[in-house]
């Protein structure tokens, strides 16, 4: 068990990276504190994998360190570093009994025939594969099979960290919501660190207690699912979470305050001269469409059609296509109850949720 | 009821003809010569199992039996377990890849007559690089007069000719295991020996399989390369089961018996087969 530490960390499966599009990783520094469930959320392709990956040892990066409790471990292999890591697609040995497989990692490590046993079954009853114990593990169907390959990681209770790479990808939903409550008590039971790779929210805000957003090889932002939601630091984490994401519009800051194509939004002087003060750069105001407001049109400065309307059973997803000249299309969230508008509508913006980014990055403002 | 409609046996009639021409006829000529005496293509005589019997009472079909399966063991249990060590040995990528490939497939590309031919002047005392070697240290090595010597090298040049079919056979079943499955093995602290024995053995089955088979139905059926280097001999002592058959049949010109022999080979190549087709595949219907 280990605090484990990033420190100026980057990798490039290039030889010689020359710009910041050859890096699968850019230069990160970032904690995951011993005994924290960590997710790693990000889109395909983010460098998920690549960053678990290198905590474990499978890749060495190209740059920075690795720490596991302040020390060093970029020089150390998986074996040496001892650390768990489960994958996306199942590996179970073929040839042994799923017992066999489950006691594989421990009797590489030497353990007594009785601390084995005791684990295993300890293991596979938190996973509920014990009447599979004595199968030979190919017999087994793909989501045995992952939970056998889930089990490999969660048996030795020794370890730096149990790292999961998006282990739930072959399982049913069902199961699926099942399988992450269990891991969620088996880290409160065993006090381990866990690192959860996933491109799904659901998955990471019902599993992790800390999410890491990655887009681009980077970590754009660090915090808990609340966090994320209520302030993105970058437009893609307002854009990832959520569902649907937050309305990003492009605004400039005119003789009258804050304009969108032209018409003055109702924003705060003060948070405009804030703006102002911040220099260059594309600014963007984003709302989430939980806080937009859809209003009588003579109430607002920002008008425009209601375009469709999606029912999703416990809310629904209002698109309004703005009357200004690129007609953007902003989507507010309604409860199943509230009423819906037809044609013509104002949209109001609350300021509490109004947040403002310059080339992606939130802009703070005081209050 | 749905009315039966057979134009589909149409379709299958191109098979049906092809396997008779190639298969069903020319085993049913030779069943009709194996209970048949025959002195010329009018002269004839039934003799019913008179001449399997003979032949199973044969010393000399006992013999070259009994040969034949120590070669074919023989042949198995040095080029299964050296083709597999020469394909862990292989490089994984970069240019080693190609040139081991080719390397390994010359072999493969020389006509059975010419390995035999090659061997037979490689084994020589005075020209061959073999046979001079091994006199040179002191060897009394002649494959031409001595039995044991004749055995070595009929079965290191089998060695030479066919490992590099079972190493290729194993290189592509070692390239097709996924390498989340050496991650794994990795994290989960295997040794290499562990690797070998859980990871890589179970993926190898199915080509290993193959490849035995393969090996075992061409060395039972060995012909060419022992009859080019040494005749057969000295005396019978490199002389197999085909060799005798080919004796019986085109020297003596004895078809009822070479017929009958011929059937008995078959089956018993068919039997051998089938026993390590269901050793090694029987674990998979386990539980």
């Amino acid at each position: 068990m280990a605090e484990i530490r990033l420190e100026q960390l980057a990798h490039s499966y290039h030889g010689t990276p020359s710009k910041p599009a050859d890096y699968a990783l850019r230069q990160m520094d970032h904690v995951w504190e011993q005994g924290g469930a960590y997710a790693l959320l990000g889109p395909s392709g983010c460098g998920k994998s690549t960053l678990l990956n290198i905590i474990s040892g499978l890749l060495v990066p190209s740059e920075g360190r690795v720490l596991y409790d302040g020390k060093s471990v970029n020089d150390l292999s998986p074996q040496q570093r001892n650390i768990a890591q489960v994958f996306q697609f199942p590996v179970v040995y073929d040839t042994m009994t799923v017992f066999d497989n489950l006691a594989f990692p421990l009797r590489n490590q030497g353990l007594s025939r009785d601390r084995i046993d005791l684990r295993v079954r300890e293991v596979a009853e938190a996973l509920e594969i014990e009447p599979l114990l004595s199968r030979k593990a190919h017999n087994l169907t793909a989501d045995e099979k992952q939970k056998v390959s889930m089990g490999r990681g969660l048996v030795r209770d020794d370890v730096a960290a149990i790292l999961f790479d998006e282990p739930l990808t072959v399982i049913d939903p069902q199961l699926k919501w099942r399988l992450r409550r269990k891991l969620k008590e088996i880290h409160q039971r065993f006090n381990v660190t866990m690192v959860y790779v996933t491109h799904d929210q659901l998955e990471a805000s019902t599993f992790a207690d800390k999410i890491a957003v990655m887009y681009q090889g980077q970590i754009v932002q660090f915090g808990t699912p609340r966090e994320l939601f209520e302030n993105p630091q970058h437009t893609f984490v307002g854009y990832f979470i959520g569902s649907p994401g937050m309305n990003l519009l492009d605004i400039v800051l005119g003789s009258s305050g804050v304009e969108l194509e032209r018409r003055t939004l109702p924003v705060d002087e003060s948070v405009v001269a804030q703006l102002r003060r911040g220099g260059e750069g594309r600014l963007q105001l984003g709302i989430r469409p939980e806080f937009v407001q859809l209003v009588a049109p003579e109430a607002s400065t920002l008008h425009g059609q209601v375009d469709l309307v999606q029912d999703q059973g416990t809310f629904k997803i209002v698109d309004v296509r703005l009357d200004t000249p690129s007609a953007p299309v902003i989507k507010a969230r309604l409860g199943e109850e509230e009423p819906v508008p037809e044609g013509r509508v104002g949209l109001a913006f609350p300021a509490a949720w109004q947040r403002f980014y310059r080339d992606d990055r939130l802009v703070e403002i005081a209050p | 009821m749905k009315p039966y409609n057979n134009k589909a046996w149409w379709l299958v009639l191109p098979v049906f003809v092809l396997v008779a021409f190639s298969a069903i006829i020319p085993m049913m000529t030779v069943v009709n010569y194996s209970v048949q005496d025959i002195f010329d293509p009018s002269t004839r005589y039934f003799v019913g199992t008179e001449w399997y019997r003979e032949i199973l009472a044969d010393p000399r079909l006992h013999d070259s039996l009994m040969r034949q399966f120590v070669y074919s063991f023989c042949v198995l249990a040095i080029e299964v377990p050296l083709g597999i060590i020469v394909a862990l040995s292989m490089p994984r990528r970069g240019l080693g890849v190609p040139v081991s490939l080719i390397l390994l497939s010359l072999p493969l590309l020389v006509p059975w007559n010419v390995v035999g031919t090659i061997w037979q002047i490689i084994g020589r005392e005075d020209i061959g690089l073999y046979g001079w070697i091994l006199n040179s240290l002191g060897l009394d090595y002649n494959y031409a007069s001595n039995p044991r010597d004749a055995w070595a090298t009929v079965l290191v040049m089998d060695v030479w000719h066919w490992t590099s079919l079972v190493a290729l056979l194993c290189y592509s079943g070692l390239r097709s295991i996924p390498d989340v499955y050496y991650q794994a093995a990795r994290i989960d602290r295997a040794s290499s020996w562990a690797v070998f024995r859980y990871i890589q053995l179970p993926k190898l089955k199915n080509v290993l399989l193959i490849a035995v088979m393969l090996r075992f139905m061409d060395s039972f059926m060995i012909y060419t390369e022992p009859f080019v280097l040494t005749g057969g001999g000295p005396g019978t002592a490199t002389t197999f089961l085909s060799q005798t058959l080919t004796q019986m049949a085109l020297g003596q010109f004895d078809l009822g018996r070479a017929a009958a022999f011929s059937l008995i080979y078959f089956l018993i190549i068919l039997l051998v087969t089938w026993v390590f087709y269901t050793a090694m595949t029987h674990n998979d219907n386990k539980g």
